[in-house]
């Protein structure tokens, strides 16, 4: 039964004031808190059996290599993917995203096509625009609409036997809408092309199917899943990463070296050059078996109650702004008050001890689109309650008459 | 007046509030009081880097002292320009360039002086002594 105030406890820095008040942490789409649980691993895994992992012969590091290997099928079966060598480690999501346009970079020529989202987080624009450059292929962008939405008709436009890539985020960062990837994956997969989905903001909150997606790559962070940062995941499909060259050379990813020839260890060590983040590997893996425990159909349900009650209370004042309202939305509300700098409203409830983002969110088109400097974002976790809205809605009402 | 009077007189206001409402209420009316920047001078390279929000500054050399003017799209960014402007407005150079900055400090305004700070009070602060330099190099 999903009880928050049960859940609560297992997250010490829920417990800590900021600036003399009770924190009210709503910055969840940036950074999640980390429970008791995963922390415990990480103690663990410092404590009792760090060492460097797969060629060790000795005790500790078969123990670290196992559970290294573990969490990898433990990642695996969260995402429904065939093969466990399909999950590749990363440092987060722009790592994994960087992994595979580096990858592609062999595989395109002048005339093939790119479509990003106008909704992308910079991560997801800025490596496809290096991959443009080096590649002569060409960027080709879906629009949005007032709502925050990506407009279907025109990606369809946008399809053609010259498209080779597709790259969306599942949720936006800066709005929270939810894209409709089923339609866009089907749609690429038309007309021959790959198709990378960006999970960074979904998988705290939903449970991906790789395989019924039948997306060709998704990628996501442990740190916006109770996980640690630095951290973080690629999948792939096993036709794909064996087409796809080596992103980094070093230990780890090779068969065998001589000074004429090297070549590359199978996946997923093809793709894991040098030693990797091995006690944040097996610290994602405690944080997915975590949040498993709780049951992602509970979380969502949770967090929409959040989200609608949110929502309800703050278009009680006047002069408050929303951006991004489709209806197809996780826990995550961009706002501005108007007349009023997002910076300053950020800087008076940071006061009050309330964390939220300010700023453009690395999504600087999407405010060029709304022509705002940014916005205040409010991004909620199953483990935040109504009692702290009620503290960030007064934080507004505050900061909204100190400021005009 | 010279800057470290300037400064002790901020500090006697500052000690007056006894809450952070009642110094940030202060420093919100500040940036309301503000002077602006003249619109000519609103330009991308009057831009202060390293701020969340816009901040311009323009500086001119009259008899021998720097008169600052200056803008933000945010009002408590307004606020601690004005503070900042108060202290080194109509100064020489050389006495902008020495001045001790720990008075920030004394206002309870420590928090903005960590250069990773979204408000850039740093790089604001960087970009005055920079102006104060430059005509001071002018003055030799």
């Amino acid at each position: 039964m999903f009880n928050v105030e049960t859940i609560r406890k297992d997250f010490p820095i829920l417990s800590r004031k900021v600036n003399g008040k009770p924190l009210v942490y709503f910055d969840n789409a940036a950074t999640s808190q980390t429970p008791q649980q995963v922390i415990d691993v990480i103690v663990d895994y410092y404590s009792n059996y760090n060492a460097n992992i797969h060629r060790g012969v000795h005790s500790l590091s078969q123990e670290a290599t196992d559970k290294y290997e573990q969490a990898r099928q433990k990642i695996q079966n969260h995402f429904n993917a065939k093969h466990a060598h399909e999950i590749i480690f990363t440092s987060g999501t722009t790592h994994g995203i960087n992994l595979v346009a580096n990858g592609f970079s062999s595989l395109l020529k002048k005339d093939d096509e790119i479509i990003v989202s106008a909704l992308e987080h910079h991560s997801n624009i800025v490596p496809w625009q290096m991959l443009c450059e080096r590649s002569g292929a060409t960027l080709k962008v879906i629009p949005m609409n007032q709502e925050g939405e990506l407009v279907m008709t025109e990606y369809d436009k946008l399809l053609s036997k010259n498209t080779k890539l597709v790259f969306v985020n599942h949720i936006s960062n800066a709005l929270g809408t939810i894209n409709p990837i089923e339609y866009i994956i089907e749609k690429a997969h038309q007309v021959g092309a790959a198709v990378l989905i960006d999970g960074a903001q979904s998988c705290p909150h939903i449970k991906p199917d790789v395989q019924a997606l039948d997306v060709d790559f998704y990628v996501a962070s442990a740190h916006k899943m109770c996980g640690p940062t630095g951290e973080g995941m690629l999948y792939g499909k096993e036709s794909w990463l064996k087409k796809l060259p080596p992103y980094q050379g070093g230990g780890e990813m090779i068969a065998e070296v001589t000074f004429e020839k090297t070549t590359y260890a199978d996946l997923p060590h093809k793709f894991e050059a040098g030693t990797p983040n091995i006690c944040g590997g097996i610290a994602f893996g405690a944080a997915i078996d975590y949040m498993n425990a709780i049951d992602f159909d509970a979380i969502a349900k949770y967090e929409h109650e959040l989200l609608e009650y949110a929502t309800k209370q703050l278009s009680q004042i006047d002069g408050l702004k929303f951006y991004g309202t489709s209806k197809h939305k996780t826990s995550v509300i961009s706002f501005n008050l108007e007349g009023i700098h997002p910076y300053d409203v950020g800087t008076i409830l940071d006061k009050l001890g309330i964390a939220v983002r300010t700023g453009h969110h690395c999504a600087q088109p999407i405010m060029d689109y709304y022509k705002i400097p940014g916005t205040v974002r409010a991004s909620f976790a199953f483990y935040n309650t109504k009692e702290e809205i009620d503290i960030f809605v007064s934080g507004v009402k505050k900061a909204k008459m100190m400021l005009s | 007046m010279s800057i470290e009077d300037i400064q002790n007189e901020i500090i006697d206001e500052f000690s007056m509030f006894e809450d952070w409402e009642e110094r940030y209420q202060y420093m919100i009316d500040l940036g309301k009081d503000l002077p602006l920047i003249d619109d000519q001078y609103k330009t991308d390279s009057n831009i202060i880097k390293g701020c969340q929000s816009k901040v311009w500054v323009h500086a001119e050399m009259q008899d021998d002292k720097i008169e600052f003017t200056a803008d933000s799209d945010a009002i408590i960014t307004k606020g601690i320009i004005a503070i900042l402007i108060r202290v080194f407005s109509n100064q020489h150079p050389k006495d902008i360039i020495n001045a001790d900055m720990g008075f920030i400090d004394k206002i309870g305004l420590k928090e903005h002086l960590s250069p990773t700070r979204a408000n850039g009070l740093v790089s604001m602060i960087k970009q005055l002594k920079m102006y104060a330099i430059a005509y001071q190099t002018q003055l030799k």
